[in-house]
Formats: C-alpha cells, structure tokens, sequence
C-alpha cells in the first residue's frame, strides 16, 4: 500500500491544490488594485515574486493609494509579516526540513501553506500539503496577478469600475478569517477606533502605522499571562489601550 | 530606478528575512506566548487599520461614501461564506451600483 500512495493525490495534495486555486485567483485582485493604486506592472510583479505574502502586499498598496509614503507602506508590509517568522518556526519544527531546502521552503511559508501543513496528522502528510499549497499558490498567485495587473491597465479610472470597493472587500476578507473569538473583535474594533482618530491628526500612512504600534504595545503588555485570559479581563484591556 | 521601486525591493528583501528568520532563529526566542501574541495582534489590528483607511478616508479627511456599501456588501457575503473572490467582486459591485444610482458618492 505505502508503494502506491505516493504515485496519486493524497487528501493533503488535494486540500493544498484545491487552496491554491481558490488563493492563486484571487491574484487577479491583487493586480488590478496595485495598478489602480498607481503601482507599474513590473512593481506589481516584483511584489507577488519576491514578497510574496497577501497581506503585506495588500497592505503596501493600500497605504500607497491612500497617499501614504512608500516608507510608511513599507513600515506597514514589514509589520504584518512578522507572522511568517511564527510560521516558519513552526514548519521547521513540524517537517524538520534539509537545510539546503530552507531558501526556498522560507519563501513560500505563508498562510496559506502553514495551515495545510499543520493541518495534516503524519510528517509525509505535512510535507505534501506544505508543497502543494506553497508551491501552488507561488505559481498560481503569480499568474493571476500578471493577468489582474494588464486587466488593471485597462480599466483606467479605478472608482469607475468599483475598485476603491474592492480594495475595502479585499482587507476585511482578509481580516474576517481571524474574527472567531471575542479578544480578536475587541482588537479589530480598537484599530479601526485609534485608525479614525489619528487620520485627520497625521499625514496619510501614518496611522496605520500608529495603529500598529499601540497593537504591539498593547500585546506586550498582555502576552506574558499564561494563555487565554478571561474574556472581561482582555475587554478592559482594549479599552484600556484605546483610551 | 524610482523611489518608489527601492522601498518595493526592500520590502521585499524585508519580508524574505522575516520568513527566513522563522527556520534560523533560536526556537526559544521566538516561540513564546508573547510572540505568537504580538505577531497575531499585530496581524489583526493592521488590517482593520487597512479597512478603515481604505473605507472611510478621503487624504486626511474621514468622509463617507460608496465605499461603506462595499464594506457592507463583502461583509453579507462573508457571513454567507462565499470565496474570498466574491467578496471582492461584491464589493466593487456595490460601489459601483451605489454611484450609478446616485444613492453614494
């Protein structure tokens, strides 16, 4: 039996193909945003081939086409990845890879992958979803953001054609995946609150930058109690940060 | 090259670290419950932070317009868990429909 499993799709094969599908289309929205935000086609490029990790590339966009510095696009891409690194020490604990396969396994270690990955119960399973999906999504997400970003050089004024909806759609469909708790709402709310405030204070770009900084602050502050806290102890605490 | 496609590449660079990091950094440095926590908040409050730019501002002005009709239609879709595409497609719909209509600007 082991001899003829490897020869066809295992349920982690499957699962990490089925997600770079539904993952790598969404590229097509990724393109034509990064265009409407006033991004060329080879910077749009560059962003899915080398930084390849949605969130930060939509955020990078999203501060450029709301008149942020590239600098503070930056500050905020660079922020919202520091997942990765969680992710990546937790793939090298699950898989135990090579070290000669690490360059390449570090860029494809998204959310996408990790969740496959660490989804599965045995080490082989791990690695197929691992593979399929990073790999996947790489050439899936590449793909579509070359056709969503000439789709996008066509479409001229970006309002015209509901992008500047899109792009809102794109940012909560992000965000609504890890809304499943009481302390992530209260955070999300808490953002969105010092966001609004600091917009008409600061120059554009900064406060999300701002935001990020009162999140991190507020993590320190609470992350070294031993896991879940009470939900009304993690309540004061938001308000607490966002007074 | 412009200033713009530098900030792009370091980003880039930037991001590679950040994942590299995660397979060469000492296990203890990272895996504690305080950097899984900072690394999940910042994740969550970035994005809303993301939401809200992109909903309700206008440069350094918080305005109203088509962009909350976006915001609730991909919000209706993602209660209906359709793909995250659709989604997306809902929400240029609803700007789109919301300024044709003249219900929004």
């Amino acid at each position: 039996m082991p001899g003829t499993r490897s020869s066809r799709l295992t349920p982690a094969t499957k699962m990490g193909l089925s997600i770079a599908i539904a993952t790598g289309l969404y590229g097509i929205s990724f393109g034509a945003l990064s265009i409407a935000a006033g991004l060329n086609l080879w910077q749009t490029v560059a962003l899915s081939a080398l930084m390849f990790t949605g969130g930060s590339q939509f955020a990078f966009i999203g501060v450029i086409s709301g008149g942020g510095a590239a600098s503070a696009a930056f500050s905020a891409a660079s922020l919202l990845g520091i997942r990765n690194a969680v992710y990546g020490m937790q793939i090298k604990q699950a898989l135990r890879p090579r070290g000669r396969h690490v360059p390449w396994m570090a860029q494809v270690t998204i959310d996408e992958s990790t969740a496959v990955s660490l989804g599965q119960a045995e080490v082989d399973e791990k690695c197929r979803g691992f593979f399929s999906a990073g790999v996947g999504v790489y050439v899936l997400w590449n793909f579509f953001t070359i056709a969503g970003a000439l789709l996008g050089e066509r479409m001229g004024d970006p309002a015209a054609w509901g992008l500047d909806g899109a792009a809102v759609a794109a940012f909560i469909g992000l965000l609504w995946p890890r809304l499943k708790a009481m302390e992530p709402v209260l955070i999300a709310l808490a953002a969105a609150v010092v966001t609004a405030i600091a917009v008409p204070l600061t120059s554009p770009g900064l406060p999300i930058l701002i935001t990020a900084t009162c999140a991190a602050v507020y993590a320190l502050t609470t992350g070294r109690r031993s896991k879940p806290a009470t939900e009304h102890g993690e309540l004061q605490n938001v308000q607490e940060d966002r007074a | 090259m412009s200033e713009l496609s530098w900030w792009i590449l370091a980003a880039c660079l930037t991001a590679y670290a950040i994942k590299i990091c995660g397979y060469f950094v000492p296990r203890k440095v990272l895996d504690s419950p305080t950097m899984s926590h900072v690394a999940a908040t910042l994740t969550i409050a970035l994005l809303a932070s993301l939401v809200t730019v992109n909903a309700f501002t206008s440069g350094q002005e918080l305005v109203i317009d088509a962009r909350i009709g976006a915001l609730a239609a991909a919000v209706v879709a993602l209660v209906f868990k359709a793909p995250y595409l659709v989604v997306v497609i809902a929400g240029a719909l609803a700007a789109v429909l919301l300024r044709a209509t003249g219900l929004a600007a």
